[in-house]
């Protein structure tokens, strides 16, 4: 996978240092961010930035994107010193950045997007001019895009290529793309790469921000690495580093990438989802005749690009939203339509996508989280009243059983960080001993310790015999923990893989792939079977 | 340390930043915000006077001595608190819930209204005994107040209408309601109030009890300073160890996660409301109970209620604070009086709300003086 970025031209001109980031501090209130970092960045290449979660990765490049100012350090472009105030000075000399939540206005369209904050169309708008303008900037950089289509009607790609589209308008020639695949599906990670080739083609320089190293060892030409806010590489050619090497400069240690899993012994059925229909927020149709279900002692995972029923699946299921048809099954009861609080009687543990609007109560305290499906039932309800002492004692313990790094327990949670908010609510919903849970994107944002910890806690309920059920959009991840996989697409069940052993093979990826983007699993066979033929 | 490759200007410097606390201060610390803050209000008010001719030190001594200055008027500070105190009460709980109750000066009103008509119906006969005539009118002071909050509560919950409107406009309707009834069936004689209640209809007070304690001559204070400290302590503990009070702080910080911890929202929405209509409608109970001892509108719909919202604020909503930040606006009130009508004294309660305020900022964020070096 790593050896398709032969395209981009080599970087020895007389001048070969577009962008230069010497001794870069930047505090934030108890926290390092950036310490003395140094940075360079070669014209006409892709530069990957590699770090964990909270490495300093974007506070670095909000930097030099202008958005930060550093308290020391310089920053050279083309050899002079610059002092950014603004983003617009950084645009001004040619930087520019889009970030991992794109700022687009949805009602208006890509044309009137990309003009928003511009002098140039000073008063009148006349519209169809700049359309052909962008539309033609589209073509020579690869990234089609309707000029006149509202953001709204555009997938997630496409407003990437929007936000790109923005800064090649603005003119810049460095580019700090901001963990551009956590939003995309596979094949339009590939187009991503596509058009970041096209564009150092064409001059421009990219930094490319992620934590994954896979897809960094893919599409960089050099890699720097940042750890706790000090650089432990910096522009390393990345072919001739290995990921293992790149995980140790990352974490500081080896990272274990397979896990040790028993072979899984599924029971009953505990889990029956019955052909359910639901709508999303909008009112429009999330869920269409959905159908799976989980066995005690086993994972499920469920893979599928994000926006393609999965968080309304986890809803209906756990009882946040209404099931317009069809059944959930739990142990034998229906919980569908019923409340929250009949799913948590009936045994089930729900790890919401969303920790901190759903998952917790931000300002109260750790203990007053934890009690959250407890505090109906003794020990901590005694005679009709909360029983504090009882209830900080079992906090204390969650925290010593599931490591979560905190002075003391009457801390709130809105101070705790990624990692830590998420021991909390997984300590919550493991400790109430599941007979089933569901988990979606257990470790979106977290950082690879603290990934591997959750991969843990997920094995030892399966081993204890719950039932999981668990929605994900890392492949990888889904992979090395589901015993079954199902993937989702628009609503529907694509189709259902076994994963034999923890080693995933490329044809079952491959499968999985078309299935995520619509191919169901049963004409993916067939036309197997017809090139076999 | 020496940074010698670090470049950034060069003069001596002291750079004030302000950042965002990631631990919570210490207990105490808090406590010396809002002094430090009521200190600077004094300071700044103190300027206004000397500027409106007036001499800030004499000023600040007369209303010391007019709300704290012996025993007499430490006790009408005391009645002055009192209806603060259970209108507080009543703001607190709802808000905790983030429920926007504004109403509570109509609850106080209704259950003014609610414990008179024991009275005035009657309910009970006058020569009825004190201790069975103010239970009933404490219960009837609370259902009365609680409908009121009950209306609100039930139109959010079901038909998600907007609470503060609706608040706000039964306070209007409680003013009106109580003015038919004063006016039209139990005027006396054409005036807008009811007759007097018979005395044992009215909450005991301290100079009852002079004969026994020549102390307690001439002190207004009544029973309804007990009733709220008694209320505050309650609600103290159902807000912070009840199960009633955690799903109530659960749905207050974060109502997604309160619907997915199990917790039926609707119905506690209009629960809390009931309980906040209820405290206010024990304030308008002890008020008209205690001092104006016959229905009339003028001295119940005085703006306790909206003084509660303030009040209930200043003490973080938190039912014990709220008893001594209702004695500092009793106080405060009591001794505008004295120095002048309006004008100056509201514009230091002005001041001292405003400052007191604004210290909260301190409490989320932290001041850092940093003297550069380079």
């Amino acid at each position: 996978m790593a050896n398709q970025t032969s395209s981009s031209p080599s970087p020895s001109r007389e001048s070969p240092l577009i962008v230069e980031m010497r001794g870069i501090v930047k505090r934030f209130p108890g926290v390092l961010a950036n310490d003395h970092v140094n940075f360079e960045l070669k014209r006409g290449e892709i530069h990957g930035l590699l770090g964990e979660n909270g490495a300093g990765k974007s506070t670095l490049m909000n930097v030099l994107a202008g958005l930060y100012r550093q308290e020391a350090g310089t920053i050279l472009v083309n050899g002079e010193p610059k002092v950014f105030s603004s983003p617009r000075d950084a645009i001004k000399s040619g930087i520019g950045m889009v970030h991992q939540h794109f700022m687009l206005v949805p009602s208006q369209t890509v044309t009137e997007n990309i003009l928003l904050g511009l002098d140039d169309p000073r008063f009148f708008m006349r519209l169809p001019d700049y359309d052909s303008k962008i539309a033609e900037l589209g073509e020579k950089f690869g990234l089609k895009v309707d000029p006149r289509a509202k953001i709204w009607q555009l997938s997630v790609g496409e407003q990437q290529r929007v936000e790109i589209l923005k800064m090649l308008y603005r003119g810049v020639d460095v580019l700090i793309m901001d963990e551009p695949t956590a939003v995309l599906a596979p094949q339009e990670i590939e187009g991503l790469f596509e058009t970041l080739r096209t564009m150092i083609a064409s001059g421009k320089s990219v930094i490319f921000i992620s934590h994954k190293l896979q897809e960094v060892s893919a599409i960089a030409d050099r890699v720097s690495v940042l750890r706790k806010g000090v650089a432990t590489a910096t522009g390393v050619a990345s072919k001739g580093v290995s990921r293992q090497e790149l995980a140790r400069l990352m974490v500081g240690r080896d990272v274990i990438f397979a896990l040790d899993k028993k072979p899984s012994q599924p029971g009953e059925v505990v889990l029956d989802v019955r052909d359910i229909y639901s709508d999303n927020d909008k009112g429009l149709p999330a869920l269409r005749g959905l159908s799976l279900n989980v066995r005690a002692g086993e994972i499920v995972g469920v893979a599928g690009v994000a926006g393609n029923g999965q968080s309304e699946l986890s809803q209906v299921i756990s009882g946040m939203r209404e099931c317009k048809k069809g059944q959930v099954i739990l142990g034998g009861d229906e919980v569908s339509n019923h409340s929250t609080l009949f799913g948590i009687q009936h045994g089930m543990a729900y790890v919401p996508e969303d920790r901190t609007h759903v998952g917790s109560a931000p300002n109260l305290s750790i203990t007053d989280n934890v009690i959250m499906k407890k505090y109906r039932k003794p020990p901590i309800l005694k005679n009709g009243l909360l029983d504090m002492k009882a209830a900080t004692k079992l906090a204390n313990e969650l925290k010593q059983a599931y490591d979560i790094v905190v002075p003391n327990v009457s801390t709130p949670v809105r101070l705790l960080s990624g990692g830590n908010l998420q021991r909390v609510i997984l300590a919550r919903e493991i400790s109430g001993l599941p007979a089933f849970m569901v988990a979606v994107q257990p470790t979106r944002g977290l950082d690879v310790g603290a990934i591997e910890g959750v991969h843990r806690l997920l094995l030892a309920q399966r081993e204890a015999g719950a039932a999981v059920l668990l929605v994900s959009e890392e492949l990888e991840e889904l992979l090395s923990l589901s015993d079954r996989v199902y993937v989702i697409y628009e609503g529907k069940i694509m189709g259902e893989v076994m994963v034999v052993s923890g080693e995933p093979d490329e044809g079952l990826v491959d499968t999985i792939g078309q299935m995520m983007t619509g191919t169901p699993l049963a004409q993916i066979e067939k036309e197997g079977a017809a090139a076999h033929d | 340390m020496t940074e010698s490759s670090v470049v950034t200007k060069k003069r001596p410097s002291i750079r004030i930043r302000v950042e965002p606390r990631l631990q919570e201060p210490p207990a105490w610390y808090p406590a010396v915000v809002s002094l430090g803050a009521i200190i600077v209000a004094l300071i700044l008010g103190g300027v206004l006077i000397s500027f409106a001719g007036g001499d800030p030190i004499k000023s600040y001594q007369h209303i010391a001595k007019a709300s704290f200055g012996d025993i007499g008027v430490i006790s009408d500070t005391i009645v002055k608190a009192t209806p603060i105190i259970l209108a507080a009460l009543a703001c607190s709980v709802a808000f905790r819930m983030k429920l926007w109750n504004i109403g509570a000066e109509g609850q106080f009103i209704m259950g003014a209204f609610g414990a008179s008509a024991i009275v005035l119906a009657p309910v009970l006969p006058a020569e009825t005994s004190r201790w069975i005539f103010i239970p009933v009118m404490m219960v009837a002071g609370m259902a009365s107040g609680a409908l009121w909050g009950f209306i609100p509560g039930y139109l959010k919950a079901k038909f998600n209408v907007n609470e503060i409107i609706s608040t706000l406009m039964l306070n209007y309707v409680a003013v009106a309601w109580v003015n038919f009834w004063i006016f039209g069936v139990w005027t006396e004689g054409g005036f807008q109030m009811s007759p007097k209640f018979p005395a044992n209809a009215n909450l005991p007070r301290l100079l009852e009890y002079a004969k026994t304690y020549p102390a307690f001559r001439g002190l207004t204070t009544h029973l309804g300073l007990l009733i709220g400290i008694v209320a505050a302590v309650i609600l103290w503990f159902i807000i912070f160890r009840s199960r009633w009070g955690y799903e109530i702080r659960l749905i207050g910080d974060n109502p997604h996660a309160a619907k997915y911890a199990g917790i039926n929202i609707t119905k506690n929405i209009i629960w809390v409301m009931m309980l906040s209509g209820a405290l206010a409608g024990l304030g308008g109970m002890s008020e008209v109970t205690g001092v104006v001892h016959r229905l009339q509108t003028a001295p119940i719909a005085a703006g306790y209620g909206f003084t509660g919202i303030i009040v209930a604020w200043l003490a973080k909503l938190n039912p014990l604070v709220i008893i001594v930040a209702s004695i500092l606006f009793g106080a405060l009130i009591l001794a505008g009086r004295e120095i002048q009508p309006s004008g100056v004294p509201k514009m230091i309660q002005g001041i001292i709300l405003v400052c007191l305020i604004a210290s909260d900022f301190l409490l989320r964020y932290r001041i850092v003086v940093e003297r550069g070096e380079e």
